[in-house]
């Protein structure tokens, strides 16, 4: 007996459990006044070392917390603990990037409603975590300048997704004889007009400049939220844009 | 690595599909983008290996790849960049960040047989 086949046509995203789970966690963020950053890299160019100086010195300014992703050991947040500011660890055993669900559970009983800025450092990969959404604010993608120049290029998606591009280890970047015109070119060709900045998390160079940017990323969105408290309007909020491409928006 | 998570949760979109159609499903139609993240033959593969144990073992995975389309603001028109690590318009060589297309991971549609349960649904 032939079987009829019939089409029936269908639009689901496929990672729609993770972009629900993301999407609540949005909204829980933003209405407990939790501005989040998330950290994508490869393994190796210093988002720990970056992420440790960032918690010290914007913590003496906000409330902050750390949630560090990574396969086995919680050697990173054992580092981050260093700054005296809550760090959790989230073990994802074979998994290759953060989830939102993983995201969602590691704060469940942990974070306090207090805290103004979370970062999220993601497994170190510059594959996987672009296709997963976890609530963020602002996706950060750091590239080390002993990585190549042409990085941007080998991995144009995660650079895609991304809203702001570091530079890291800029110490190091005459020893390496490291072309910093030609990395801001990649970054340009494959996320065109992405901010990006230059740091080194050893000697502290081009951390005033990153750190008053994300200040004023902190603070406009909570001039947006007085303005949403105001206005109750939201969907089409011109500062919205950037976030959606943080949330792989389709 | 992550096309095997990626090809189990097209099976989840799919077998919920088929359970409240109430029909057994042969082709899961994928629209994929070259901006997804994830890689045609690494999914094919995966999904080979994910659809065996799962509630449709005997569905198959049509990929249809979606073309990379950018709004150009100069030419204000839709345009088809060079590739994915040029994101400028072809035409006049403007960068623009503000792309139209390309970033599809989505079950689009579903080949059933009615009345037909799916294996262990």
């Amino acid at each position: 007996m032939a079987m009829q086949t019939r089409l029936v046509e269908v639009r689901q995203k496929v990672l729609k459990q993770n972009d629900v789970v993301a999407r609540a966690l949005r909204q829980r963020f933003h209405d407990d006044g939790v501005f989040v950053v998330s950290l994508v890299s490869s393994p190796g160019t210093g988002k720990t070392a970056f992420l440790e100086r960032v918690l010290a010195e914007v913590g003496k300014k906000h409330r902050v917390a750390a949630l560090v992703g990574d396969l086995a050991t919680d050697n990173d947040a054992a580092r981050l603990a260093r700054s005296k500011m809550p760090v959790k660890q989230i073990i994802t055993g074979t998994i290759c990037h953060l989830e939102a669900e993983m995201v969602r559970s590691a704060l469940d009983g942990w974070i306090d409603p207090a805290v103004e800025i979370l970062f999220i450092e993601n497994v170190g990969n510059l594959v996987c975590p672009a296709s997963y959404d976890l609530g963020e604010d602002l996706r950060l993608v750091l590239m080390s300048v002993t990585e190549g120049e042409d990085k941007p290029l080998k991995y144009p998606t995660i650079f895609n997704t991304a809203d702001v591009a570091v530079i890291t280890k800029i110490d190091l970047a005459a020893a390496v004889e490291f072309d910093l015109a030609a990395a801001k070119k990649s970054i340009e060709s494959v996320r065109p007009g992405m901010e990006i900045f230059e740091v080194s998390a050893k000697t502290g160079a081009g951390m005033d400049q990153w750190l008053a940017y994300l200040e004023s990323r902190w603070s406009d969105r909570e001039n947006s939220k007085s303005k949403l408290r105001e206005s109750e309007s939201h969907p089409n909020d011109p500062a919205a844009e950037n976030v959606g491409l943080a949330a792989g928006a389709v | 690595m992550h096309e095997l998570s990626i090809a189990m949760s097209i099976l989840d979109v799919a077998g919920e599909e088929a359970e409240r159609l109430n029909a057994k499903v042969v082709a899961v139609r994928l629209k994929l983008g070259p901006l997804s993240g994830v890689v045609k033959q690494a999914l094919l593969s995966a999904y080979d290996l994910a659809r065996e144990s799962s509630l449709l073992p005997d569905a198959r995975l049509e990929i249809e790849e979606t073309p990379l389309i950018v709004f150009c603001p100069t030419c204000n028109s839709e345009q088809r960049p060079p590739s994915i690590q040029q994101l400028c318009c072809p035409v006049c060589g403007t960068h623009t960040p503000n792309v139209i297309s390309g970033r599809e991971l989505e079950v689009v549609g579903l080949e059933i047989v009615d009345g037909y349960a799916n294996t262990a649904g």
